[in-house]
């Protein structure tokens, strides 16, 4: 019983699992503005620099306990799921929210992910 | 929130010049360590200057600051909670609460400094995202742990970056780099006489400026609103962040062993 109620709170609370896969499908639907936009690319490069290398490695090879981002779960994630990943994070697994970024600065770093395939 | 790993430094300093005071200088020197996704905590020492009279490390803050929700909402509460143990002289003004008012900080810090100031503050803080603007308001409890009674304040602001995406090159002077904005703060009474009767209220645009090495410089002149508010406030302060400060420092020190 102890451990339903503690699965129930897992799911409930964001607890388990990827956040890609806790993403809600409909997030797949939503399109990235910048699709296949050079200049947003490289502007994802730069964020991602900053915002993101730190953890996940500046070539997306992921460091100590933050995965990499250059496998299929990310590469095969729809843009609109990264967004949504990047704008929720997965705090409890110490992936903090980046909703402080202004919306095109999110997609520029999902334009970039999807480059960097 | 901090991210997790994480370790920002910063100086919040203030200066003023109260009517009846003499001009002052309030510094703090804050440590910013993001424990968790969902937890950041902070250390602050605090001095002060003041004008043809004293010059004085003034105390220190222990805060924690507490996400509330794992997931982004229209409204992100995160609980703070702090302990400070500061004396009279402090200048650093890093919120106003109560009737907290120019007579404070026109006091004699000679004679203030024997004054123990041991309080517990919680703040309920609000923030939103929408369109780019950052829309936050806080609500301020403090409480001095002997006495006096429980005081309370708020402060609300909007700020938005000069432009929503990003330029591709690295550049200090990309307008997305710069964060402009308006904040409103002040006390609002005790539990004893609640209300916004002799109370201080300021208001005060906010410029930052991030360059691209990643430090940032902020200012923010304040403007008191009420006859019991200090007439301006300049608040100025730097802040660097140092990404996963415990890989930083393991690699220092395999570097050192070598």
């Amino acid at each position: 019983m102890r451990g339903c109620v503690g699965v129930f709170l897992a799911v409930s609370l964001g607890w388990g699992g990827s956040p890609i896969r806790r993403a809600p499908t409909t997030t797949a639907s939503v399109n990235n503005p910048f699709d296949a936009n050079e200049v947003a690319q490289r502007a994802g490069a730069k964020l991602y620099a900053r915002e993101c290398a730190a953890c996940h490695g500046a070539k997306l090879e992921g460091l100590g306990k933050a995965p990499s981002l250059n496998r299929a779960e990310v590469n095969q994630a729809a843009p609109g799921t990264l967004f949504w990943v990047l704008r929720n994070g997965s705090i409890w697994h110490g992936m903090p929210s980046f909703a402080h970024l202004p919306e095109q600065q999110r997609w520029q770093i999902v334009s970039f992910l999807r480059a960097a395939r | 929130m901090e991210e997790p790993g994480n370790l920002e430094f910063a100086t919040k300093n203030v200066t003023g010049k109260p009517g009846g005071g003499s001009r002052f200088l309030g510094a703090s020197t804050e440590l910013e360590y993001g424990v968790r996704g969902w937890w950041t905590a902070e250390f602050y020492l605090d001095g002060q200057a003041t004008a043809g009279e004293t010059t004085l490390f003034t105390g220190y803050r222990i805060e924690n600051r507490f996400r509330l929700l794992p997931r982004e909402h229209w409204i992100n509460p995160v609980l703070y909670v702090e302990f400070e143990n500061i004396n009279g002289a402090d200048r650093a003004l890093l919120e106003v609460v109560g009737h907290d008012g120019k007579a404070d900080i026109a006091e004699d810090t000679g004679d203030a400094r024997f004054e123990k100031k041991r309080e517990l503050e919680a703040k309920l803080i609000l923030s939103s995202h929408f369109k780019g603007w950052t829309i936050a308001e806080n609500f301020i409890v403090e409480k001095n742990v002997r006495h006096a009674p429980f005081e309370f304040g708020y402060a609300a602001g909007v700020s938005r970056p000069l432009a929503l995406a990003a330029r591709p090159d690295r550049c200090s002077l990309c307008p997305e780099n710069f964060q402009v904005g308006v904040e409103m703060y002040g006390g609002l009474g005790t539990h004893e006489s609640f209300g916004l009767t002799e109370t201080s209220h300021y208001v005060a645009p906010t410029v930052a400026w991030t360059l691209a090495s990643g430090t940032t410089f902020k200012v923010s002149p304040g403007f008191g609103v009420t006859g019991t508010s200090a007439g301006f406030l300049l608040r100025f302060g730097v802040s660097y962040e140092v990404a996963q400060i415990g890989r930083a420092a393991r690699g220092l020190f395999r570097g050192g062993v070598r």
